[in-house]
């Protein structure tokens, strides 16, 4: 999939002036629905936005990159879409403090999206954190496509486990994970991986979260027949492919390693290319 | 709303808008080419071409500052070969006029860049990126030192021949500015492209090291806007005659009026377009208005306007 690469910013990408329809509070996160009008219609599962923070006198320069974790079309707001956002740095605080009405500068869709199998096979969805949130929605295509769908979400702790209620309906099964055992089994969510992928025949192991959790999943799926497709995590200064700092060495079908913008050639990408030994280390 | 003509020229490059991207702050302009026709604005220059394709820098290679960022990216890129055989015909396609970008590691680099580009038809300029280091003086950066900077302009002027324009960029961490800007005219530059990003650093306090994979980087945007405008200012006033690219933290039709008015012939932007794609286009909507509203007819009266004498 990453081996032959065509560099190309998302065609269906367009800045718009977007309205925010609700905010509410998830745990330790923040819901934004945001209207986006028929651009809902051409985002996918595993698409980004990247949103103007601030307002007009800030003194924050760079767009933030926000995963989408949904889209929906409804009579009532036209086409809108999900974000779970963590209230971590300035840009999300103030994006976390937008409420209904306020309107944000939002480009849509960004970046390559989740590949969906064209035979309905076993699949196993991996979430870290607020990693989980564009799963759900992926959960709900791989549905429609026959696949069997199973998911297992980790975090350190219960506040920082995503599970909505009417996410939980597109899966077949759903183990949590928890460091500190306050929420589902106690210890990581990688430690089952291996025996699920021969428990339930898993074709493809989709996942979304921190880098040490993709490359660890990289470790367990390495020289199996298993695909990795993985969204990754760089920090980003523009989300649209002119600023070349979220890069990622990966590795083309002859082994020549490159460093690929993450927005541009990802945030989904093949695990097995990715160079996790080479991350934030010169080539 | 009056007609302004907004038209300007480099050297003998003529444009019909003074608004550029700043090199490195475009990738190949396929991106950009998204959200507007780049022949909509004055020219797109190029991310810094080198001899060889290249890597760059590990990650991280960004860090958002206080109205700015560092970058540290390591002219990461295709090589002069790729790059003429994919990027210049694809700009050309768009019908966008082209600056080309050149950097290189030794004198002789960038004599060999200039030469492979001499035969290349549709360019306009090409800008000699010096904020490299010399890896034949102890890795000092060459715009850092008088003798280099002049050597660099010569080699490349004798390369070209004097059809094409030569842009000389300069780094601002200098002690006189003038003087390099002097040096590189005389060994045949047509016009200064000012300035490069200033060398910053950012230490994370979880890490308590610096955060950026190069250590140090350069710093952009509206942070160091001031620091911009003096060096035109400055460079204006020793040669009225050079016309400059003014760069550094413009992010609105007032910020690029301001660089005009201290001597740029043109502006550059690249920053701006990491948080708006479209800042180019609205930049120059904005000085059109500004330049209209102010009863100027034309870019061209406002160059250096703020060094007219007290009488006017």
């Amino acid at each position: 999939m990453v081996g032959l690469i065509m560099s190309s910013i998302n065609k269906n990408a367009a800045q718009i002036r977007a309205s925010v329809v609700s905010n509410k509070r998830v745990g330790q996160y923040h819901q934004l629905i945001i209207n986006i009008g028929d651009l809902a219609g051409v985002c996918k599962p595993g698409n980004f936005v990247a949103i103007n923070v601030g307002g007009e006198n800030s003194r924050m320069v760079l767009r933030r990159a926000f995963a989408i974790s949904r889209v929906s079309v409804s009579a009532t707001f036209g086409g809108t879409m999900e974000l779970i956002v963590a209230p971590h740095g300035q840009g999300s605080k103030w994006l976390c403090q937008q409420n209904e009405g306020a309107v944000l500068d939002v480009v849509v869709p960004l970046g390559k999206a989740f590949g969906i199998p064209t035979e309905p096979v076993q699949v196993l969805l991996v979430g870290g954190g607020y990693g989980s949130a564009p799963l759900f929605g992926l959960a709900e295509t791989l549905n429609t496509r026959g696949c069997r769908v199973d998911m297992l979400l980790g975090a350190s702790t219960a506040s920082k486990i995503y599970a909505p209620m009417e996410g939980k309906r597109a899966v077949n099964s759903l183990r949590i994970y928890t460091e500190d055992g306050s929420m589902g089994q106690r210890g990581r969510v990688t430690e089952p991986i291996s025996e699920l992928i021969k428990d339930l025949n898993i074709a493809v192991i989709y996942s979304c979260g921190p880098m040490a959790m993709l490359s660890a999943i990289d470790e367990i799926t390495r020289g199996t027949d298993v695909v990795h497709q993985c969204a990754v995590e760089e920090s980003m200064a523009c989300g649209i492919g002119i600023c070349m700092t979220c890069v990622l060495p990966v590795a083309d079908e002859s082994g020549n390693v490159s460093m690929l913008r993450s927005c541009i050639d990802g945030p989904v990408m093949d695990g097995s290319f990715v160079q996790w030994d080479k991350v934030g280390k010169a080539l | 709303m009056s007609v302004v003509d907004l038209s300007t020229t480099l050297g003998n490059a003529w444009f019909p808008a003074p608004t550029f991207t700043a090199s490195g702050c475009a990738s190949s302009g396929r991106e950009l080419a998204q959200f507007f026709n780049l022949r909509d604005m004055g020219g797109v220059v190029t991310k810094s071409v080198m001899m060889k394709a290249r890597t760059g820098r590990p990650t991280p290679r960004m860090a958002e500052t206080p109205s700015g960022m560092l970058n540290s990216i390591g002219l990461q890129g295709p090589g002069i070969d790729a790059f003429i055989a994919k990027d210049i015909p694809y700009l050309l396609e768009q019908k966008a006029r082209i600056i080309v970008s050149i950097a290189g590691e030794t004198v002789e680099e960038y004599s060999t860049l200039a030469r492979k580009l001499r035969s290349v038809s549709g360019i306009s300029a090409i800008e000699v990126n010096i904020s490299c280091p010399n890896v034949e003086n102890r890795g000092l950066v060459f715009a850092c030192d008088p003798e280099a900077s002049r050597r660099v302009i010569d080699g490349v002027r004798r390369t070209i021949g004097g059809e094409l324009p030569i842009i000389a960029k300069l780094s601002p961490d200098v002690t006189d500015l003038v003087s390099i800007a002097r040096g590189v005219v005389e060994a045949g530059a047509d016009a200064l492209a000012l300035i490069n990003t200033v060398l910053g650093m950012v230490i994370n306090i979880d890490t308590m090291r610096p955060h950026l994979g190069g250590k140090t980087g350069g710093l952009s945007g509206p942070a160091i806007r001031p620091i911009a405008v003096r060096a035109v200012y400055q460079v204006h006033a020793a040669m009225p005659q050079i016309p400059i690219l003014g760069m550094g933290g413009i992010s609105s039709g007032r910020d690029a009026l301001e660089m005009i008015a201290a001597g740029a012939s043109g502006v550059s932007i690249g920053t701006a377009s990491f948080g708006n794609p479209t800042a180019i286009m609205t930049i120059q909507n904005e000085l059109k208005e500004l330049l209209a509203e102010k009863g100027f007819t034309s870019l061209r009266q406002v160059i250096g306007y703020a060094h007219r004498p007290e009488s006017e």
